[in-house]
């Protein structure tokens, strides 16, 4: 027995000890290392180098063809007394928080309705995802037609078929009515992702919970706010982090109808800092206002996702 | 083919030229020729051996600037031997890959670029001068704005050559005129005002872009601040926006602003084309393209509207030249190329009557001729609409005039400062005084404060 047990401890080798790749492979460390690098190499590619070259760029006086000198913070400094570009960072988050709100609404209330059973269910999903689907670029324009002081279709209903009114409405022509029509181009574009979103949160709920709240009396809105809502917490902070980051961050919809005007009163950050930077060929400026988006971006992250959602979920435990 | 003159043998090549592409009965006029030249000798380039050209310009807006040119281009090929490859590139596209091409020093041989290129990539071209003085020499001499555009500023040296600009006029429906009791726009302010006043009464506003429209609402403030005699900037380049010429100009534009279509402060370039084309507006300033899309238009209602357009130039106001500017392209050979005298040799083959006149014809007016003798031709007369735009680049005026032609020319206008301030002005939301300082400090951000 004992010569026996005594061969196979012998017989036994690791097989680390063949080569010394062999070895090098079983080290953890150095297959984690191996397996990260692929993705390391995606992310610095194409997402620290940008980054560090927009943040070098603010920091630089380059222009489209001359290659720029090193300023520090002038960019900045210059900005700082520039109306324009305060007033882009007043709208944009004016913009982003009231069209954040009116797509949570509205979206959640959408949600709601197609949470019920309803005929050709699948079939007003889809539909109901139409903006979303559509290329910003496309619904941009279709509604720079709608909001067109000549040709508004809108106008055109009002004034010549119902008679309502008697002058076609100008709703880019002043600064306040060309922020709202904005806004409410950028809620009816972000509903479906919300609504999608929420309804898929609100199809996790168990129906055993509101027929258990019906036995005991509950009213509809009570079931609501003791049940629909916390459950609906987790998915929520998420959905709501990333309507904020895509509301603040948008640009299309804005280049696409006003460009900035009237008097640019309705510049996001985003187009500011692209007519700097490209048609107005300041890089450097146009880098800087960019990098400017960059605080407010983590503060809105930061309260959307600790603020809203902080749960147990979120650190690992479970969600009672 | 014996028995033929020279002169036929061109007829025949540009009558060819334009059938194939097409273009609109009245551009074969051209076919014509009677270009006035001197008799100059030719600077004889030698192209090198081998030689092979890139080239890069703006996409066209009207079909025959495309196909002439491209045909212009396989001539110079079937005649030297050299190949030529031109590359249509949009507009928004054309100053990122100039800029690339000038900063890594590699890709097309000559660019076609817009307004202040050549000044910002001086150092990266072959100098022209031969080219330059040989064309001026044989074709009656250049306009001033492409002396202006094309030397080195403040020198007589020739850093690319200036092919043509796209000016602008007031378009305007000659019966509504007629009806308001008028033949021709009257040429100064309070004329011009009264007789817009009259239009708006009678059911016909007029229409200038006020909003973010790169090229119209910079040429609209721009005629109004040329017009009064204000400048932007002054000889050395520091801005001297805040005078009182430009008050009067933000006054003058307070008074029109009311005799306009409502809407023109949300305008971008192809709304005052849609408002015409719809006959929302009876006068506007714009290109040729409002007139050439009706013209060659198959729906009769815009044929109809084509045959009551009439051309003139902008009112004078207290300006002695037409206070306007063009957007000129200039054709820039880059230092990295391999075949400098081949490209020299090619542009001077654009340049030339039989290949430069067919296409300037061809395009109705969209461009206008840099080189003085081409003003001559008898296409201009063919359809007397066209007169205004000939010799649109004989004019001082520029983007950040009268200073140098820089890169910050371009940023100012890029960033609307100018449509901005007559904007705020013209609806009541800044008095002139505080309008005409803010922007002043903007404008200051790039030039000279």
């Amino acid at each position: 027995m004992d010569a026996t047990t005594g061969e196979l401890i012998l017989n036994w080798k690791p097989r680390a000890q063949h080569s010394r790749i062999g070895k090098l492979f079983d080290s953890k460390p150095f297959l984690v290392t191996l397996c990260m690098l692929p993705t390391a190499g995606l992310l610095l590619i194409f997402l620290t180098y940008p980054l560090g070259l927009g943040l070098w760029l603010s920091l630089t006086d380059t222009t489209i063809g001359q290659p720029g000198e090193y300023i520090g913070l002038d960019n900045f400094t210059s900005l700082f007394d520039d109306p324009v570009f305060w007033g882009a960072v007043w709208y944009t988050i004016f913009y982003t928080a009231v069209a954040t709100a009116g797509k949570f609404l509205l979206g959640l209330w959408l949600a709601m309705l197609l949470n019920h059973h309803l005929p050709f269910k699948a079939f007003i999903r889809a539909i109901v995802l139409l903006p979303w689907i559509v290329p910003t670029v496309l619904s941009s324009i279709a509604w720079w037609w709608i909001y067109d002081p000549q040709f508004s279709i809108v106008s055109y209903i009002l004034v010549d078929v119902l008679h309502l009114r008697a002058h076609y409405i100008d709703f880019l022509g002043s600064p306040w009515s060309a922020r709202w029509s904005l806004i409410v181009a950028n809620i009816w574009r972000g509903i479906p992702f919300v609504a999608i979103t929420l309804l898929a949160g609100l199809q996790t709920i168990s129906p055993s919970l509101y027929e258990a709240a019906l036995l005991d009396g509950a009213t509809g809105w009570q079931k609501f706010r003791r049940i629909t809502v916390p459950l609906l917490m987790p998915i929520l902070s998420v959905a709501l982090t990333l309507s904020v980051l895509f509301t603040f961050s948008d640009f299309q919809l804005v280049y696409a109808i006003t460009r900035g005007g009237p008097f640019n009163s309705t510049h996001l950050m985003a187009t500011l800092a692209f007519q700097r930077a490209i048609p107005g060929s300041q890089l450097g400026e146009g880098a800087a206002i960019a990098v400017s988006m960059i605080p407010f971006l983590l503060i809105a992250t930061l309260v959307c996702f600790f603020g809203v959602g902080r749960r147990k979920w979120q650190q690992g435990s479970d969600n009672d | 083919m014996p028995g033929l003159t020279r002169r036929d043998t061109l007829l025949s090549g540009a009558s060819a030229l334009i059938g194939a592409s097409a273009v609109p009965l009245i551009g074969a006029r051209a076919a014509d020729l009677d270009v006035p030249t001197a008799d100059v000798p030719n600077p004889g380039f030698k192209p090198e051996a081998g030689a092979s050209i890139r080239v890069l310009r703006p996409a066209k807006f009207v079909d025959p600037d495309e196909t002439l040119f491209r045909a212009n281009t396989k001539k110079f090929t079937e005649t030297t031997g050299i190949p030529v490859r031109v590359d249509f590139v949009s507009w928004e596209d054309m100053r990122p890959q100039t800029a690339v091409t000038a900063n890594t020093g590699a890709g097309p041989d000559i660019i076609v670029g817009f307004g202040s290129d050549p000044q910002i990539y001086a150092d990266k071209l072959i100098p022209v001068n031969d080219l330059a003085d040989y064309l001026a020499a044989k074709y009656g001499g250049w306009h001033q704005l492409a002396l202006l555009y094309s030397r080195r500023w403040g020198t007589k040296d020739w850093l690319a050559i200036p092919m043509g600009g796209s000016g602008g006029a007031s378009v305007y429906r000659v019966s509504w005129l007629k009806e308001a009791g008028y033949d021709s726009i009257p040429n100064d302010h309070a004329g011009f005002l009264a007789m817009c006043e009259k239009l708006n009464k009678a059911g016909h506003p007029v229409g200038f872009a006020l909003g973010h429209a790169v090229g119209d609402g910079n040429g609209f403030a721009d005629w109004l601040l040329w017009s009064f005699g204000a400048a932007l900037t002054d000889p050395d380049g520091k801005v001297s926006l805040d005078s009182k010429e430009t008050i009067a100009a933000l006054n003058y534009a307070k008074e029109l602003y009311p005799q306009m279509v409502g809407g023109t402060l949300s305008w971008n370039d192809a709304s005052n084309n849609k408002a015409f084309a719809a006959g929302d507006i009876s006068l506007t300033f714009n290109g040729v393209s409002i007139y050439y899309v009706a013209k060659n238009s198959p729906d009769p209602k815009l044929q109809a509207i084509a045959a009551d357009i009439n051309h003139q130039l902008p009112p004078f106001g207290l300006a002695m030249k037409p206070p306007q500017s063009s957007l000129v392209v200039n054709a820039m050979t880059f230092k990295h190329t391999q075949y400098p005298n081949a490209c020299k040799e090619y542009l001077r083959f654009m340049m030339e009557a039989p290949q430069y006149a067919p296409w300037l014809a061809g395009c109705l007016g969209y461009w206008s001729n840099s080189l003085k003798a081409y003003g001559k031709m008898a296409f201009w007369d063919a359809d007397p609409r066209l007169k205004p735009y000939i010799d649109s680049m004989d004019t001082p005026y520029y983007d950040s005039y009268q200073g140098p032609i820089s890169a910050a020319s371009s940023a100012v206008a890029a960033n609307y400062t100018l449509v901005d301030m007559f904007a705020s002005v013209a609806t009541n939301n800044a008095t002139p005084e505080a309008a005409v300082k803010q922007a002043a400090r903007q404008a200051a951000r790039y030039l000279k404060g």
